[in-house]
């Protein structure tokens, strides 16, 4: 290495993820990107070791967390990814957040980072492929340095806890060599990663990075920073589903202390895609404070004018879903195995019912806030995204900039739950700016988040099983009538079932006759991810309609799943979460959670047991709780989840996952629904959409993580799906009242 | 990959504002600081009295230490005493002199910039701004100023000791590992901490009163957290 020491000094490692998930490990010096440095990862008097890796003289090391972290624990675990292959001293690691990584190539934008969306549990899975070799690269660079220092083979040095020691017991700290290694070239080919006896940091639990400023109140959310001359952004929106503005009167907000503009925001167009423009036609109070804006905001007169689906109901909704659920020769097939009609000639007995699921909301704890400045050639946007990458395609379509003039930045969040992966809440904030040409910070309020979201959809879903004398399953028919999330997406009618309903979940492929249907049903609801999607409805509709089948045949609800699973073996799986289901690792949860809760031993006194278990997304879970009811009240005795995710990255953070999953769950499987009547949602405030308490959930949730050593999958969703079937079939044992509608309590009460 | 003026670089850095959000471990200790804050809100503890304009802009640059120029005696005019709500925030005394009818939260949040007090719903529901008003636990979003006057607030930044030890329950969420996104936890930290101060003894069954809504499922967690500092008091008395 000729070049000059300054210059020299500053060599980057880059670490690009190639198209077939492969990785590009080169050096790159710092002029080539002079125009896009990265500060926080490149001090004065530090050594970068690529984008993710800075090491200061004094022993410190920075690691940046590419990925959002919205209570999943990415930044914890990313980061100890990196660093056990690096082989850091833990207790010298700061974690920082990283920005979108994006540069223009012929115009077209190029993604620098991997992975940095939050979608789909697939941050550590990710991660696995890829971040490895970047900790592994810097320590193959410490201990090559370390080897020309005391000119030895560098094969005989090992790296622990960020030091290189010598055979002889010499060794070298990370901070004494960072300079000398960041003036190596990495080889050719990519060093080898540590074996996994090695691993000292995955695997082991750990808390949150961040824990200590979150309990102080110093952890800086979107919502709580505040730019320089941003005036605070609150917006009235068009309360119907489908509306404009007719015409509004702002004197008496404009004269609210404080108020500075009033900016109106058109109805949206059709033609852009949902999640990348605003959901409603809106006016725009701007204010010096968050209190005068609203004060300005209550102060508007606005006269709304509903449009095509003004008398849209929930009501009605059913009813439509009903009606195509008696036509199912006009259904979409979704897969179909065998002759189901035959079956049902066949067999001896027939069970059928009918699941109804209500539109969720996702109420994330941060209510959404979005800062934006844009000048001439430059954006900044503080976003709280599940998706940088969709915000950042947002910003230039509206803003026309370069991607080297675009900054997403997305520190800690308050909560996703697939509501941050749509950017219609970055498209407003950039429109707003514009009109106002000042930086903004717009702020949601919590009756806006519940009026306008992208909600869970709306479905109705009838399964008829034929069984044989033996009660075993010989035909499936399950028909799904949903509001489809993909509905206004740009996706094409055939889709639109597309991870609404999952053509090889159970009982596909371990039922020979099966046909799966499904239907749109119309609604101007705007739907989109949540937690599970897809499979937080079919679930509920198949474990409890199992549960429904072992009744009427007199069988045991865990042994009739057993059976079904068969002996363990890989099924095929199309679907997100393939390519393969196997049965085994499926039934290894249902029994884990079966043995805890003592599945076997008969519950009196009014107790009752309830048992489920689902795939999502490469990861299994299995639910038992026991209930009682007493004075009409159902109380939770206990709740057992077990998760299979393959390698736990984090044990504690897999266990924080399952038992928030596992209770987010049973709190909007128990009294949530968002309603619609007269085209517009009817819930305006928390008090209206029953989220859960600590009394209402159970007092403690045994959580066993399945001991594993195959590739991590994802830990996020897991543990939705089967939370609430598991709670219904219990409700049945301990009162032999069969809930098919959630929510769970309103019905409850009705029966009891 | 881009992050501007991070805060977690040697001491040449420019100082850290509040737009820098994502501010990590080094942060710099909080210190509510007027000059951030704005609708002509004076604070009046030990010898500093300002004035700030009203929606004053937080600084992004470095403060430059400003040129000293002469001043001639004739041309100081002091200000007259404004009127206002006396209230003590975390052992400070502050004077509010703006909208009588604005809630605490949004001065503790926009004026005073005390963030750790977080918005969450506008109807006590939630309970992300519970903060002690004179020991016990109260909603801020509903608590306007006028009515504060000479009462005692301590909210999450106030909940540490002030060399910086944190409080029994800060410490038991670490430990417990009670974080999730972090957004409740400053309203579940006041809420268990003025239940504690009624019923240091707390159970199960008090520990249910708790209406705290957590969006991330971390009630047993919080539980489990409250719990270990009860029996740990009980030990120690």
């Amino acid at each position: 290495m000729s070049e000059p020491a300054d210059r020299s000094r500053r060599r980057f490692l880059q670490v690009m993820a190639l198209a077939g998930g492969g990785l590009l490990v080169g050096l790159r010096s710092l002029p080539a990107l002079a125009a896009d440095p990265d500060l926080a990862l490149l001090g004065e008097n530090t050594t970068a070791l690529g984008p993710y890796l800075r090491v200061e003289p004094d022993g410190r090391i920075f690691i940046g967390a590419r990925a959002p972290d919205f209570g999943q624990g990415s930044h914890t675990a990313l980061a100890r990814i990196i660093a056990d292959e690096f082989a850091a001293d833990w207790t010298r690691v700061t974690v920082l957040p990283m920005a979108l990584g994006v540069v223009s190539e012929h115009g077209t934008p190029q993604f620098t980072l991997g992975t940095q969306d939050a979608r789909g549990s697939t941050t550590m899975a990710a991660a696995w492929e890829d971040l490895r070799q970047v900790g592994a690269s810097a320590r193959w660079l410490m201990r090559e340095a370390a080897a020309r220092h005391w000119k030895q083979s560098a094969a005989e040095l090992r790296c622990a806890k960020s030091r290189v020691i010598a055979p002889g017991g010499a060794s070298l700290s990370y901070g004494e060599l960072a300079a000398a290694a960041a003036k190596l070239s990495l080889p050719t080919t990519p060093p080898a990663l540590k074996q996994p006896q090695d691993y000292a940091l995955i695997g082991q639990r750990a808390g949150d990075v961040d824990a200590d400023a979150m309990v102080r109140g110093r952890q800086r959310f979107v919502i709580d920073a505040w730019p320089a001359d941003a005036l605070v952004a609150v917006l009235a929106r068009c309360p119907c589903l489908d509306g404009d503005l007719q015409y509004f009167d702002d004197s008496a907000a404009r004269k609210v202390d404080g108020v500075e503009q009033i900016v109106q925001l058109p109805a949206p167009s059709d033609e852009l895609p949902l999640g990348t423009r605003p959901l409603a036609a809106a006016v725009a109070v701007l204010a010096r404070s968050t209190w005068a804006a609203l004060q300005g905001r209550k102060a508007l007169q606005l006269h709304w004018q509903a449009r095509a689906h003004a008398d849209e109901s929930t009501a009605g909704l059913l009813a439509q879903a009903q009606k195509v659920l008696d036509a199912p020769e006009d259904a979409l097939a979704v897969r179909r195995d065998g002759d189901v009609e035959a079956a049902d000639r066949k067999a001896t007995k027939h069970v059928e019912a009918t699941y109804a699921l209500p539109y969720l909301a996702h109420v994330t704890m941060e209510p959404l806030a979005v800062h934006v400045r844009i000048e001439s050639d430059r954006a900044t946007l503080q976003v709280p995204t599940q998706d940088p990458a969709a915000a950042f395609a947002v910003t230039q379509r509206l803003t026309g900039l370069k991607a080297e003039q675009i900054d997403i930045n997305f520190p800690r969040m308050g909560g996703g739950f697939g509501r941050r992966l749509d950017s219609d809440f970055v498209a407003e904030a950039i429109l707003v700016a514009q009109a106002a040409k000042r930086p903004i910070k717009l702020m949601w309020t919590r009756d806006d988040d519940l009026a306008n979201d992208a909600f869970r959809p709306f479905s109705l879903q009838r399964i008829r099983a034929s069984l044989d004398r033996h009660g075993r399953i010989l035909g499936w028919r399950q028909h799904m009538a949903s509001t489809s999330p993909w509905h206004g997406r740009g996706v094409p009618q055939d889709g639109l079932w597309h991870a609404v309903m999952y053509p090889d979940d159970p009982p596909a492929g371990l039922v020979d006759n099966l046909e799966l249907l499904w239907h749109g049903l119309d609604s101007a609801a705007a739907r989109g991810n949540y937690r599970a999607p897809g499979h937080n409805a079919t679930a509920f509709a198949v474990e409890c309609f199992l549960d429904e089948i072992a009744h009427a045949a007199r069988r045991d609800p865990l042994a009739l799943r057993l059976e079904l699973l068969g002996e363990a073996r890989t099924l095929p799986y199309r679907g997100f979460g393939g390519p393969t289901l196997d049965t085994g690792r499926l039934a290894a949860v249902l029994r884990a959670v079966a043995e805890r809760i003592e599945w076997t031993r008969r519950r009196r006194n009014g107790h009752g047991l309830g048992i489920a278990c689902h795939f999502t997304f490469g990861s299994y879970a299995a639910h038992a709780f026991e209930v009682s009811t007493r004075a009409g009240k159902l109380r939770f005795q206990r709740a057992v989840c077990a998760v299979d995710v393959g390698r736990a990255i984090n044990p504690l953070g897999v266990v924080a996952q399952a038992e928030g999953a596992t209770l987010d769950a049973l709190s909007a499987a128990l009294g949530q629904a968002i309603t619609i009547d007269h085209g517009t949602v009817q819930q305006r405030a928390l008090k209206h959409y029953r989220m859960a308490r600590t009394a209402d959930l159970p007092r403690r949730v045994e959580v066993i993580v399945m001991p594993s050593q195959v590739t991590p999958t994802g830990a996020g969703e897991v543990a939705f799906p089967s939370a609430a079937p598991a709670l219904a079939n219990a409700v049945f044992a301990a009162t032999t009242a069969r809930i098919r509608s959630l929510p769970l309590l309103p019905g409850l009460q009705k029966l009891l | 990959m881009r992050l501007r003026r991070q805060p977690d670089l040697p001491p040449t850095r420019p100082a850290a504002t509040p737009a820098d959000a994502g501010i990590r471990q080094a942060a710099p200790p909080v210190q509510p600081d007027a000059a951030r804050g704005g609708a002509c809100n004076a604070r009046i503890s030990g010898h500093t009295a300002r004035c700030y304009p009203q929606g004053g802009d937080a600084p992004t640059e470095p403060r430059v230490p400003l040129q000293f120029l002469p001043t001639q005696a004739d041309a100081i005019k002091p200000e007259p005493v404004r009127e206002g709500v006396d209230l003590v925030i975390n052992g400070e005394t502050y004077r509010h002199t703006g909208d009588p009818d604005m809630p605490l939260l949004w001065y503790l949040r926009d004026v005073l910039r005390l963030t750790g007090t977080k918005y969450g719903c506008d109807g006590e529901d939630c309970g992300a701004c519970t903060v002690l008003l004179d020991g016990k636990a109260v909603r801020a979003c509903r608590q306007p100023m006028a009515k504060l006057a000479a009462h005692a607030v301590t909210t999450v930044e106030g909940l540490a000791a002030a060399d910086g030890t944190l409080h029994a329950l800060q410490q038991a969420f670490i430990d417990n590992d009670a974080i999730g996104c972090g957004y409740c936890a400053p309203g579940q930290l006041m809420a268990a901490a003025a239940l504690l101060k009624r019923k240091p003894r707390a159970d199960d069954g008090d520990i249910d009163s708790l209406s705290n809504l957590c969006r991330c499922g971390l009630y047993p967690r919080f539980r489990v957290a409250i719990r270990q500092v009860a029996a740990a008091r009980r030990k120690a008395t």
